[in-house]
């Protein structure tokens, strides 16, 4: 017995998982060829499963402007802004964030996961509210746990409730801090924003939306599901990452509100952690500035997306409700999920295992993420081999693959 | 208080019997975690059903102070209570 005899029945699932075939939890790539390859147990393996949207990690002028910058400025700031002081480019990178939303401040985070553990730790004080979409990132689960506010939960993606939550909230003082995404990763839907934002003028709360996952998906111009639906003037705090789109790492929040600097000397997750290394910053301004250039890896990524749903929906597996760069099929229960998963990765196709409770749905998920930088032959190739391990595992008829009707 | 306490007592065995899927002997001192089995998502949503119940929302921090059924009776009932008044 040590300290760790805690974690014995998450000892027993995970010996479990692995003794069905690999883990799927730590796999070791061999090498990496491109936003779409990897070396994987001596195979060319598809990568399915990135979140590297638009396949900007291998984009030369990102490489470029990032070996230009770690020559010049070295490996690192060896601290926090607020103990080593910020760079030109923490800088420029927060300028050029707050430019591309429109917005008049920008924090830059050394991590997304940060980036929300800092502003709702920080936004919602003691005596305020968050009430929170209870399919949110553990990441907004922790910077809830990290504050001192009160936090409730809504149904996922449901208005009505979120309206009832607030209204049994009318009477207490406080701020009220309503929190979303824009495309929530597991099942790739996006929240109704246009009546989350009604509801937040209704009832004088604040909103946070995280566009993680949309931001450079979703948008005229990339800036995620807020600018899709036209309720950019109604989010508060637009909470992001660098590690997706942008293809580095980090995270942001841009804002409007007066003095919303005071949070560099409040935050703790800001505070007490050290900045990002100078040459990610470098890369992640050129990122920022190829997605606007050009909004054709957009086309591509929404093309993409869509084969792979129309591919995978028609071989009869179900689907999210919607296409999104996130595709996920739910699987009939844990033992086929491990074998189809297993199947696949023998096959060179990377994806990821999604467990309950770690799910939405309650079911086992096979969660893909597409890229601007997958070809059509890739997404063809990856429909081809769910069509043949589903046939493998009797999941999927012999016969043509009809479409399946909701 | 008692029989409000027992009213609250039998919708929660209520909601818990749904959940479960089957019937279930249910008392103050069942663990909702460890004698019932279920999972956090359904925990969630049997928690829900009681919130629109009884138009409560429960704080996450109330809710992780729950183990038992008599820790959730306690925990609906200090709602109603602070919502009163």
């Amino acid at each position: 017995m040590t300290i760790l005899a805690k974690f014995a029945p998450l000892k027993e699932a995970y010996d479990l998982l692995r003794a069905q075939g690999a883990d799927p939890f730590s796999q070791k790539f061999e090498a990496i060829l491109s936003p779409t390859e990897g070396i994987l147990n001596g195979r060319r393996t598809i990568l399915l499963g990135t979140n590297n949207y638009l396949g900007l990690t291998f984009d030369e002028s990102c490489i470029d402007a990032s070996v230009e910058v770690l020559k010049a400025q070295g490996t690192g700031t060896t601290g926090s802004r607020i103990a080593n002081g910020s760079y030109a480019g923490h800088r420029d990178l927060e300028k050029s964030l707050a430019k591309f939303y429109g917005r008049k401040e920008c924090m830059v985070f050394t991590t997304g996961y940060q980036a929300n553990l800092g502003i709702l730790s920080t936004v919602a004080g003691r005596g305020d509210h968050l009430v929170i979409d209870a399919d949110s990132h553990a990441s907004i689960y922790d910077g809830c746990r990290l504050g001192h506010a009160e936090v409730v939960r809504f149904r996922h993606n449901d208005a009505d409730d979120l309206y009832k939550r607030l209204r049994r909230l009318q009477d207490q003082p406080g701020d009220k801090i309503i929190v979303a995404e824009g495309l929530y990763s597991m099942l790739g839907d996006t929240a109704p924003l246009k009546e989350i934002a009604a509801v937040k003028r209704e009832t004088g709360a604040y909103l946070i939306v995280d566009e993680a996952h949309s931001m450079g998906v979703l948008g005229a111009t990339g800036r995620g599901l807020a600018e899709e639906v036209g309720v950019e003037a109604d989010v508060d705090f637009v909470v992001g990452t660098f590690s997706k789109s942008l293809g580095s790492v980090g995270g942001f929040c841009v804002s409007d509100l007066p003095d919303f600097n005071l949070l560099r000397v409040a935050c703790r997750p800001y505070m007490f952690t050290a900045s990002l290394p100078p040459a990610v910053i470098a890369s992640t301004i050129q990122a920022l500035n190829v997605m606007q250039e050009r909004p054709e890896l957009r086309t591509r990524l929404r093309e993409n997306a869509q084969r792979l749903y129309d591919g995978l929906t028609a071989l009869g597996f179900a689907t999210g409700p919607q296409a999104s760069p996130v595709v996920s099929v739910s699987m009939p229960d844990r033992g086929f999920a491990i074998a189809f998963w297993n199947a696949l990765l023998e096959a060179g196709l990377y994806l990821n295992l999604a467990l309950p409770p770690a799910t939405p749905t309650g079911t086992p998920l096979l969660r893909s993420s597409v890229s601007a930088a997958h070809t059509p032959a890739q997404i063809d190739t990856a429909i081809g081999l769910f069509a043949e391990v589903g046939r493998q595992l009797g999941m999927v008829a012999e016969t043509a693959p009809k479409r399946m009707t909701a | 208080m008692e029989t409000v306490d027992q009213e609250v007592r039998s919708r929660i065995s209520a909601a818990l019997q749904e959940v479960v899927g089957r019937p279930v002997a249910v008392s103050d001192d069942t663990d909702i975690v460890n004698d019932l089995g279920l999972d956090s998502l359904a925990i969630m949503n049997f928690v829900m059903a009681l919130e629109d119940e009884y138009d409560i929302s429960m704080p996450l921090d109330r809710m992780a102070e729950v183990q038992t059924v008599g820790d959730l009776v306690r925990t609906i009932e200090d709602l109603r209570g602070e919502k009163r008044k």
